[in-house]
């Protein structure tokens, strides 16, 4: 029993660790333009499908398909942004709702139009797993959680010692106040979608790692990713990873009591308690 | 016999598109009147389907069924289950602000799928339930679509009549004020939970009886059927371009967008034969786009809402 415990601790925090990096943009961009990013899953999906192109076709080592597919999804995200939610900025958050919808949509199908709906690796070879007593550890786990916390203390020093962070964060606390006291806004939105493309590429690559690429990839955590957003308060990124750490030991944990094809609806359950008892978070957002 | 052909392609597209309407109609009093942003709207109307499937198919050792009802009992009972189960989500999450409903309302929908895929007793999972009888059967194919058809267009017509009433009483026009400004509403004693409430149960309400309509139509019923791509992204995009607040844009929306949407399919036959796997994409990505460019040249939509006038009196 404690022996499992442990080991689904471990993959709660591996799958904690992706969730934490997609709710990070999620809880930035809700802050800063007010809407729930629906497409954040599909840029996930998207990251990881660029990824591809640089260890498939290319043939290029990991670890740089993975930088390059960071940059490659910051800058689609930026030219979402400049193409379709530019025009929508003095639109009601809803339509903006709405509107990412349908591009989740958008970009789903030019995924599977491209690179077709079947389930694709990265690779094939078979690792075997570290054996610690009882416990199995396998080692792409281990790298993936070694760049998640690399990944957000870039993010700490990001948002804390450069400008364009501070006003960051200064804009997902409080827009008006930011406008005010002279903060570029639309320079701040356009790091914002980089920020969050960049990241979510990142949950999107360790994914596909830990399981398959296919066109729903992202689709299918976008639940549990809004829930970490929520429960670390809309509009702070360091809630929003404790809150997808939090979550994705929880889903995991769960399956100890209930049937592992019901673990979505853990995600939903934090939801919709949060939402009732909490709604601006456990530490205090919007 | 072509022109045979062509007419029963035409019914085939009018009961499909009708169907839709319906759908559009039951979101149009959730978005549309109230403001209110659903996003499940596969989960009701998979409850809506399974349960008319469940009522009215023969008994079958794969999942519950052997009720044998006739339509109309189980399409109101299926219209009743989806009310139910939107008042119990209704009670959490009506009063939540508009984009965390559209975030817990995508849960529900989830959940909903999840049940009908792993409660194999309930619905036969993943291979779905077959043999679902078809109302007016026996009175051979041509007739029987007809009249299918013909209970279709009076499915509207009753719920048109219904909700364009209700959009016109003073019901509706609380539903307009606590949509347009909240706290206005609150302060002139109306009871914002229970109006945005009964906004929600009755558009489920209406999802679930089309659902019922859906499942007799198809025949089979499985939870693939349920995509939120088909169930949810189209009837969002019917309401949105047909003009949300407006029962007429509603039924037009979705008329125009299931052609529109019929039509793509002509198009991607055009397509070489390796993307034939793909068409499928191809046809969601031009509506996706389309959805954008209505949204950022025309957000209200063909017919933009149209308040009714307040009575003048003397």
């Amino acid at each position: 029993m404690l022996v499992d415990l442990v080991q689904l601790t471990i993959f709660g925090l591996v799958v904690g660790g992706i969730f934490a990096l997609g709710a990070v943009g999620v809880s930035l961009l809700f802050g800063i333009l007010r809407f729930a990013n629906f497409a954040h899953g599909d840029m996930m999906t998207l990251g990881a499908y660029l990824a591809l192109v640089f260890v498939g076709p290319l043939a290029l080592p990991m670890w740089v398909a993975f930088p390059a597919a960071l940059a490659g999804t910051a800058l689609a995200a930026v030219a979402i942004d400049r193409a379709l939610f530019k025009r929508l900025r003095r639109a009601s958050p809803v339509i903006l709702l709405i509107s990412s919808f349908g591009l989740a949509l958008i970009l789903r199908s030019l995924i599977q139009i491209i690179w077709g709906p079947e389930n694709i690796v990265y690779w094939t070879d078979i690792v075997l797993p570290w054996r610690l007593g009882e416990i199995r550890i396998r080692p792409p786990h281990v790298v993936m959680l070694a760049v998640t916390v690399a990944l957000v203390v870039a993010l700490h020093l990001f948002l804390t010692r450069t400008r364009i962070g501070k006003a960051m964060r200064a804009m997902a606390d409080d827009p008006d106040l930011a406008r005010i006291t002279g903060i570029p806004t639309e320079r701040v939105i356009l790091w914002t979608w980089a920020l969050g493309g960049a990241l979510a590429a990142a949950a999107g690559i360790f994914l596909a790692v830990d399981t398959r690429l296919n066109p729903l990839l992202g689709w299918n955590v976008l639940l549990p990713v809004f829930a970490a957003a929520l429960l670390g308060g809309i509009g702070k990124p360091y809630g929003a990873i404790a809150g997808g750490f939090l979550l994705g030991v929880a889903g995991e944990v769960s399956t100890l009591v209930l049937d592992p094809v019901y673990k979505p609806a853990v995600a939903f359950a934090v939801i919709v308690l949060v939402l009732v008892y909490r709604p601006t978070g456990l530490f205090g957002g919007r | 016999m072509e022109l045979v052909g062509l007419l029963s392609f035409l019914v085939f597209f009018l009961t499909l598109s009708g169907i839709y309407a319906v759908m559009a109609l039951g979101l149009n009093v959730q978005w549309g009147f109230s403001g209110q942003f659903n996003i499940g709207i596969a989960g009701f109307w998979a409850v809506g389907s399974y349960t008319a499937a469940i009522l009215t198919t023969p008994e079958s050792p794969f999942h519950l069924g052997g009720f044998g009802w006739p339509f109309l009992p189980s399409a109101l009972v299926a219209a009743l289950l989806a009310a139910v189960i939107a008042l119990l989500i209704g009670l959490i999450c009506v009063n939540l602000r508009t984009d965390y409903l559209a975030i817990a309302t995508i849960g529900i929908g989830e959940i909903i799928r999840l049940v009908l895929k792993n409660e194999e007793w309930l619905t036969n999972g993943v291979r779905g339930i077959p043999a679902i009888p078809r109302p007016f059967s026996g009175l051979g194919r041509e007739l029987e679509a007809l009249l299918f058809l013909g209970l279709v267009v009076a499915t509207i017509l009753v719920v048109y009549a219904l909700v364009e009433r209700a959009r016109r009483s003073p019901w509706g026009r609380v539903q307009r004020a606590i949509r347009e400004n909240e706290p206005a509403a609150l302060a002139a004693g109306k009871n914002v939970l229970r109006f945005r409430l009964e906004a929600f149960v009755l558009g489920a309400a209406i999802m679930g009886f089309g659902g019922a309509l859906y499942a007799h139509f198809a025949g089979f019923i499985s939870p693939e059927a349920f995509d939120p791509l088909f169930a949810t992204f189209l009837v969002w995009v019917m309401l949105i371009a047909g003009g949300s607040g407006n029962n007429i844009g509603a039924v037009l929306g979705a008329f125009a967008i299931w052609a529109l949407w019929s039509g793509t399919q002509f198009m991607t036959a055009f397509l070489p034969i390796e993307w034939a796997a793909r068409a499928g994409a191809v046809r969601v990505l031009l509506v996706g786009l389309l959805l954008q460019v209505i949204l950022i040249t025309r957000p209200e939509g063909l017919l933009p809402e149209r308040p009714p006038r307040p009575a003048v009196r003397d």
